[in-house]
């Protein structure tokens, strides 16, 4: 009687996932054999199955106006704002666990605030325009420079260090900067791996800052190329763009197939990056709930 | 930190005066940094009590003191609606919040290892993509030529093509469901952590007391959850104004579905930003700071009587 229950209960609750997981997976699966499917074909429907396997979407799309531009600004935002994040959260981080620090305290607190607080959206939009960084490559990495939270999770890491290796080096005559960049930094790789995932996906991710404060097509992301095509049909209709990619192919490709072929793009990085974050979700998340 | 008793702090102590500058000369611009990006726009508030214009600096604008703040008030129409909008898509969204909780618990209860670790990382993606990623999802599923029309056309469920994005009366529910699809996964890691840290001798006692599963989960797990999802809740309630995320808002925004769907955030970025009207924007801004602190705070004190605790 008991089993019975218990395994029906089992039964209804792999169900229930596997219904929801099925839900999460499929948009994604879905745009992934559209993309790699003969454009014509696709346009007559697809469930389960790609049709006539073919790469000529994503040889194509990179053809298209600021394509190529548009992935190689976003990758150097992702790389530079990422090292940059790491490089000064970290050292934010080193200083305020040092008792040496003229108001330690005070400085720590200076950041941890600005968790709580946001000025809002037009205040951040006017002080970006008179700080000069409108149509300027710095607005995607500076202001991500030192980030509470990381700092949060990066001074609860070291205060937790042995003492006895930086006064070892300090014994023999090493600087902060020494002992940071030899010992501290060193010891600090697994949440400062952490810390660089999570910095990457955000960048990757970010795209309201390109959209409020870049007109000039040379600093586009690929976000927001995507989020043109997505909301402007005739931009890909009537380019002059896609008859120019079109011509001389034996299949023609279609807004459809272009549009879901640079989410795909978009997509992939994230997938390829984020699974490595799972063993660390729970550790930030706990950590998060600390308050400086 | 580091004990007087070690012979080489008191060598230190003769450089220590020096090393101290210098590690404080070396923290200077980064703080400087963080007072440029995080505190210099708070500045910006200024701008609601001036009658600023694009172009003219703040020194030559009028002071206008509380005008816009009651322009705010006057212009009721507007503000009912995305008001209306915001605190539906809030409360829908509160409303759904024990999904993440019910999740939790299904996927604690899955007794193999290996599919629960699958399960958790495949829900878990929809929350590290962006809301354009989403929106180019949706449009693919869900607009007239997309594939869920398909799909009801091929089992003759409907004879017209219906589409979901512009959809005005569904808009509330569309937007919470995306909101679910979105977080659900990565919003049921808090309470398997929670889940995790309950005592294990709790089950063995009640298993020997002979109750069966339901019953475990009912008078152990649930409870064991339950601050954890009170403090959320919380939280989620001082957010009140500003549940749905802009960034969301900014995506599904059409004109067909824009009366259900504009909330508080849009309003201010439409004023402030799209139409050039920055004081009355600010104001707007200001007023919903001013209302979410003092939610908080009060949802503080209110914690603190009933449960013995505050929530930060």
């Amino acid at each position: 009687m008991k089993n019975s229950s218990a395994s029906s209960f089992d039964i209804m609750n792999y169900a229930v996932q596997i219904v929801f997981t099925l839900v999460c997976i499929y948009p994604f699966y879905y745009i992934f054999i559209y993309s790699v499917s003969d454009p014509q074909q696709a346009l007559k429907g697809l469930i389960l199955l790609p049709k006539q396997l073919t790469i000529v979407n994503y040889t194509h799309i990179f053809r298209l106006d600021n394509m190529l531009h548009s992935f190689i600004v976003s990758v150097l935002r992702t790389v530079i704002g990422t090292i940059l994040t790491i490089a000064c959260s970290t050292w934010f981080a080193y200083a305020v666990t040092k008792n040496e620090l003229y108001l330690r305290k005070t400085i720590y607190r200076f950041l941890v605030i600005t968790m709580y607080f946001n000025a809002g959206l037009i205040p951040w939009y006017l002080t970006m325009k008179e700080l000069g960084l409108k149509n300027n490559f710095l607005l995607y990495v500076l202001p991500g420079a030192v980030v509470a939270y990381y700092v949060v999770l990066l001074k609860t890491f070291i205060e937790q260090l042995p003492q006895a290796l930086e006064e070892s080096a300090m014994i023999d005559g090493a600087g902060h900067l020494t002992i940071f960049t030899r010992v501290i930094f060193p010891l600090s790789m697994p949440i400062v791996a952490t810390i660089a995932v999570f910095a990457s996906v955000g960048q990757w991710n970010t795209w309201t800052d390109n959209y409020f404060l870049v007109s000039s097509d040379n600093l586009q992301t690929l976000q927001l190329i995507l989020y043109n095509y997505l909301t402007d049909a005739q931009q890909i209709v009537n380019s002059s763009n896609l008859q120019d990619l079109n011509r001389g192919l034996a299949t023609k490709i279609s807004p459809e197939s272009i549009r879901i072929t640079i989410t795909m793009v978009v997509t992939l990085p994230v997938m390829l990056v984020y699974p490595f974050l799972q063993r660390y979700f729970v550790k930030g998340i706990m950590l998060g709930a600390i308050k400086g | 930190m580091h004990a007087q008793a070690n012979p080489a702090v008191k060598v230190r102590k003769k450089r220590w005066n020096a090393s101290r500058v210098t590690l404080f000369a070396m923290v200077i611009p980064f703080v400087i940094l963080v007072f440029v990006f995080n505190y210099i726009p708070l500045f910006g508030w200024l701008y609601a009590f001036y009658d600023y214009k694009p172009g003219i600096p703040l020194s030559q604008t009028p002071f206008v003191g509380m005008k816009f703040f009651r322009l705010v008030l006057d212009d009721k129409d507007d503000l009912i609606r995305v008001l209306t909008n915001t605190l539906a898509m809030s409360f829908l969204s509160i409303l759904a919040s024990p999904l993440a909780v019910i999740f939790a618990i299904l996927l604690n209860e899955s007794k193999n290892k290996a599919f629960k670790k699958v399960v958790q990382t495949l829900t878990t993606l929809p929350n590290f993509i962006s809301w354009i990623i989403v929106y180019s999802l949706a449009s693919v599923i869900f607009s007239s030529g997309g594939l869920l029309n398909e799909i009801l056309f091929k089992l003759h469920w409907i004879e017209n093509a219906t589409n979901v994005l512009g959809n005005q009366p569904a808009t509330w529910w569309f937007q919470t469901a995306i909101s679910v699809w979105k977080g659900l996964g990565f919003g049921s890691i808090i309470y398997l952590a929670a889940i995790a840290g309950i005592d294990p001798e709790l089950y063995d006692a009640a298993k020997v007391d002979g109750a069966g599963r339901l019953q475990r989960i009912m008078a152990i797990t649930v409870p064991g959850i339950l601050p954890t999802f009170f403090v959320l809740t919380l939280l989620n309630i001082a957010n009140i104004l500003s549940s749905t995320s802009f960034e969301q808002n900014l995506v599904f925004y059409n004109s067909l579905v824009a009366d259900k769907l504009e909330t508080l955030d849009y309003f201010v970025y439409r004023t402030g930003i799209a139409t050039g009207d920055v004081s009355f924007g600010t104001a707007v801004g200001i007023a919903k700071s001013i209302i979410s602190i003092v939610l908080l705070f009060s949802i503080n004190a209110v914690s603190k009587r009933v449960r013995g605790q505050s929530v930060f």
